[in-house]
């Protein structure tokens, strides 16, 4: 049994795979129109979600299966107090997979760990989001036809945002790909995820937003998260320090692609989504289908998968 | 001189640095136990100049990650019989179970009581431990 819960889970082979399954699922939806039916997908959302969630619930909708779970820890037992463990064992008896979102880094391996079923880690606190990883890989691979020899920009909130720690491991995998990272001090990307891997850390340089744009291929653009911060002075001091506007992107690259793995607060000026480089809303679109390939895979059997 | 006994069975720990025997009989919880247990601070030694030693009498059953953890130079020797039957050469343990706590506040284990503490070897070098839930370095 497979589980989802850090972006280098699967090879590159497999992500590869991944892509092109979704691509043909794209290109043939009624093909899957069966693919899952008689399963059921556990949706186990202790944190909000709207895209990572309705994506999941809408991807095996589409391929004839069922979905149950809750959107809302208060919703849950976990408001009784009852653990990960307990509820994935009890999740286990009633659905054929589950994906879990938690705020607490690594719930999603106690979850694994005590589980019967696959489980997709949908993000964990600020640690880990896979499945948006493949959601972003599918969508730079449509638009630059490789995942290798790019440079990637990330912006933001780079200490919490799960979305960038996973896209960043990832792309770490395959060659030639060197990073700009663009964040306040106090939110600057945690040691262990660029020293996860010391090839990484030869190609990491550090810059500010202007000065750096107009060498990247990809600009990878986050929100500064209010929900992970424990002082609120820090927060409101912090969200505004990094904004993407029009003025700034007439220092880029014709062909860059401006990626967020959304929600945008206003870190994204909205006359730059007029722009033929923004493609978070393409982005967005390719969840559902790369999440359809991903569902498709884990429930296949070990034979097969 | 000060004479100690020695034992005919049980565990010599030897080559403990000078002033660590205290931390090492507390962390592996020795003051819990039964048997009779003897440190011996700042004997001469050859190699460290000042070591200090810990003789514990009827028992097997130690930590040796956690040992390994905290001074991979320590020897550790068993005794049956009054002679030395084995020696054991520590080294960093590739996993350790509730010798390091986590400090992240935001990580699961944190939050619920019963889930061990793991850490994982990162970097050997550097004896730098993540965990294996948020991958939080130790230190």
């Amino acid at each position: 049994m497979r589980h989802l819960l850090d972006p280098t889970d699967f090879s590159i082979n497999e992500t590869g795979e991944l892509i092109r399954r979704a691509e043909e699922i794209i290109a043939n939806p009624s093909a899957v129109a069966d693919a899952c039916r008689g399963k059921i997908l556990a949706t186990l959302f202790f944190e909000p979600s709207t895209r990572t969630r309705l994506s999941f619930e809408s991807a095996m909708i589409s391929m004839g299966g069922h979905v149950i779970g809750f959107a809302g820890a208060e919703l849950s037992s976990a408001a009784k107090g009852e653990s990960v463990a307990d509820t994935i064992r009890m999740v286990s008896c009633y659905a054929d997979i589950c994906v879990m979102r938690h705020p607490k880094e690594g719930a999603a391996l106690v979850a694994a760990k005590n589980s019967s079923i696959p489980v997709i880690n949908a993000g964990d606190g600020g640690h880990q989001h896979p499945s948006q990883t493949l959601t972003d890989l599918m969508t730079i691979h449509s638009l630059k036809k490789r995942l290798n020899g790019l440079t990637v920009g990330f912006c933001g909130d780079l200490k919490f945002g799960r979305t960038v720690h996973s896209l960043f491991r990832a792309l770490t995998l395959y060659p030639d790909n060197r990073f700009i990272l663009v964040s306040p001090r106090e939110l600057q990307m945690p040691e262990y995820v660029y020293r996860a891997d010391s090839r990484a850390i030869a190609c990491v340089e550090f810059g500010n937003l202007e000065d750096v744009i107009g060498k990247m291929d990809i600009l990878y653009m986050t929100r500064v998260q209010r929900e992970r911060f424990f002082n609120e002075a820090d927060y409101v001091r912090l969200k505004d320090s990094y904004i993407l506007t029009k003025e700034k992107l007439d220092h880029a690259k014709p062909d860059l692609a401006v990626l967020h793995p959304l929600p945008r607060v206003n870190e994204i000026a909205v006359e730059v989504d007029k722009d033929d480089r923004a493609k978070y809303f393409e982005q967005a679109r390719n969840g559902k289908f790369i999440r359809m390939a991903l569902i498709e895979k884990l429930l296949k059997p070990e034979t097969e998968a | 001189m000060l004479s100690i006994d020695s034992i005919t069975h049980g565990v010599v720990l030897d080559h403990i640095a000078a002033g660590r025997g205290m931390s090492i009989f507390h962390l592996l919880k020795l003051d819990e136990v039964d048997s009779t247990v003897a440190i011996i601070k700042n004997v001469k030694s050859g190699r460290l100049g000042r070591k200090d030693m810990i003789k514990i009498e009827d028992r097997f059953d130690l930590d040796l990650d956690a040992l390994g953890y905290i001074d991979a130079n320590i020897t550790v020797n068993i005794i049956e019989d009054g002679q030395i039957k084995k020696k054991h050469n520590l080294s960093l343990p590739s996993r350790l179970t509730n010798v390091i706590i986590c400090k992240n506040p935001r990580c699961i284990t944190s939050a619920e009581q019963g889930l061990e503490h793991e850490f994982v070897l990162f970097d050997k070098e550097n004896k730098i431990y993540r965990c294996l839930y948020c991958e939080q370095e130790n230190g």
